[in-house]
């Protein structure tokens, strides 16, 4: 049996977060963790919905280190959350803040007054082979997709995102603005911290304010790990930052303008990371250098026709990549666009399919049809949705949807229509949504 | 500060910044439709995250003043049209 250390870029007195009252090393972590484990309650799989980055670090450890999952779904709506207990009965959610779990048994986070730090000998190893995480997607059918990420790979992971930023040896304080259950920070915030040896601040600053304190909260250098959503509102406050040394931008493509003005008001080179949840991170660029990105170590793409496979280094299982991809050579490539079907808004990732499938489930509806309109230059595009639903009114519609739906993908507007443009196949061609579009909602502004 | 805190000045500014929530979130509404004691979140205008930055954007450069999560509860604020209003009228500085 192969194993990896639980830490395997710092030693037992190192720091491994950054809190309000102060560092937390690898010790006080894994007692907390121990502590933790003895006090959850029996069961296989553990829904971790801590906000606080070192709560949700030590869920994490615990349920390493006693044998439990840790699940992430995309979504924490009410439909996804039951989903996911329907296939994991004995699963139990632990929370540090209020948090509607939708029949799931849950726990708040309790005092670990008995952690002894000082018992801490040594850095467990688990086998590589262990089932550690299980992070999904929203699935085109309505099921949420599950993606196992066993821990050799979870360690090669943070491995290959420290080699590529060149943190090996030269730790930067991690501040990241996104949450650390999904793919991205959970990889640039968590993993990179474990497995790359920068320690992360435990906090996730919401308002440009709280990301100043943050960051003025931890040592230099400095690592922000945001999103072009977030980046755009930074420079709009105009507030000033703490030197940072470097900044992350993923979950959306970032324009190079935006880029440019970034690194010019905050002296740092921003890069971008890109990835999916099916297959982890797996290439970066400077965006200020162009547009090419870089393959992490390890990582291979493989095209058949149109379609392009990521596979190899710490990918599980090849992955079919929605996006169409140009290779360069074996370790480069370009990105030519985006499948049509996938919308990706803030970070969170779904199908048009998924979207007309939940709209159209709710009883009253005949037809409907999400839409999502071009890009209009400033704050985020939101989407559109039409829907033929004769006796139903809009505010009914809508909070059916929120049930249904993460809040980022509920329509804006709903516009309800009496026949949706299909063709004669029954299909519905993109430039008819358009005009569609343009009539209802674009001249009523 | 010298600015009244009145529960008419809080009225007095709802409108204002109702029109402010409509505009930066281009919402499907017109601004006096806002109620002004519903949820701003979940049941009521089903605003998320997103939108809270975006208000608080314009919020700060209309009234030139930063939001911080951990000086006021971030939930309370924007809980409906009146409280974020009065945190309005109690923080701005112009």
């Amino acid at each position: 049996m192969t194993v990896q250390p639980l830490i395997t870029a710092l030693g037992l007195d190192d720091v491994v977060a950054w809190l309000p009252d102060g560092p937390r090393r690898v010790r006080d972590l894994l007692a907390d963790a121990r502590s933790l484990a003895t006090q959850l309650p029996q069961g296989g799989y553990l829904l971790n919905v801590c906000q606080d980055r070192y709560r949700f670090a030590v869920g994490f450890c615990a349920g390493l280190l006693s044998g439990r999952v840790s699940l992430q779904p995309a979504s924490q709506s009410v439909e996804t959350l039951s989903r996911v207990i329907d296939e994991f009965p004995d699963l139990i959610c632990l929370r540090d803040a209020p948090f509607e779990a939708g029949g799931i048994p849950t726990m708040d986070f309790p005092s670990l007054a008995d952690a002894d730090p000082a018992a801490v000998t040594s850095i467990p190893a688990i086998a590589e082979d262990r089932l550690a995480a299980i992070l999904f997607t929203s699935g085109s059918t309505g099921l949420p997709q599950a993606h196992r990420k066993h821990w050799g790979k979870l360690v090669r992971n943070g491995a290959a995102e420290a080699r590529r930023l060149g943190f090996v040896g030269h730790h930067h304080a991690i501040v990241g603005t996104v949450p650390v259950q999904h793919s991205y920070g959970f990889e640039s915030t968590f993993l990179l911290t474990l497995h790359g040896g920068s320690p992360f601040w435990a906090g996730k600053p919401f308002y440009p304010q709280d990301v100043a304190a943050a960051l003025a909260a931890v040592p230099s250098p400095r690592l922000l790990v945001t999103t072009p959503f977030h980046l755009a509102n930074l420079m709009a406050s105009g507030i000033d930052l703490p030197p940072v040394a470097m900044i992350l931008s993923a979950t959306a493509p970032l324009s190079r303008e935006l880029a440019q003005s970034v690194e010019e008001r905050y002296g740092a080179p921003v890069h971008e990371i890109y990835g999916a949840t099916e297959c982890g991170q797996l290439a970066s660029r400077r965006t200020t250098n162009g547009e090419v990105w870089s393959l992490l170590e390890g990582v291979r793409l493989l095209q058949d026709g149109d379609e392009t496979r990521a596979e190899d280094g710490h990918v599980e299982v090849p992955v079919r990549l929605g996006d169409r991809i140009e290779l360069l050579g074996h370790d480069r490539f370009l990105l030519l666009g985006r499948e049509a079907d996938l919308v990706n808004l803030a970070g969170k990732r779904t199908s048009l399919a998924y979207l007309n499938h939940q709209v159209g489930a709710i009883p009253g509806v005949r037809d409907a049809a999400f839409f999502l309109p071009p890009e209009q230059g400033h704050g985020m595009t939101r989407l559109c949705a039409f829907v033929v639903a004769p006796g139903l009114d809009v505010a009914t519609l809508q909070a059916e949807l929120r049930r249904r739906l993460d809040p980022i993908f509920l329509p804006r507007p709903l516009v309800l229509v009496e026949s949706l443009p299909r063709n004669t196949t029954g299909k519905l061609p993109r430039q008819a949504l358009e005009t569609l579009y343009a009539d209802k909602v674009t001249h009523e502004h | 500060m010298t600015s009244n805190t009145s529960p008419e000045a809080v009225s007095l500014l709802m409108p204002e910044v109702a029109g402010l929530i409509v505009e930066a979130l281009n919402l499907d509404m017109a601004p006096e439709d806002i109620e002004p004691d519903a949820p701003l979140f979940g049941d009521g205008l089903g605003l998320d995250s997103i939108d809270v930055l975006e208000v608080a954007l314009v919020i700060s450069k209309r009234y030139g003043f930063q939001l911080r999560s951990d000086s006021e509860d971030n939930v309370r604020i924007f809980s409906s049209l009146r409280a974020l209003s009065a945190h309005i009228v109690a923080q701005r500085t112009q």
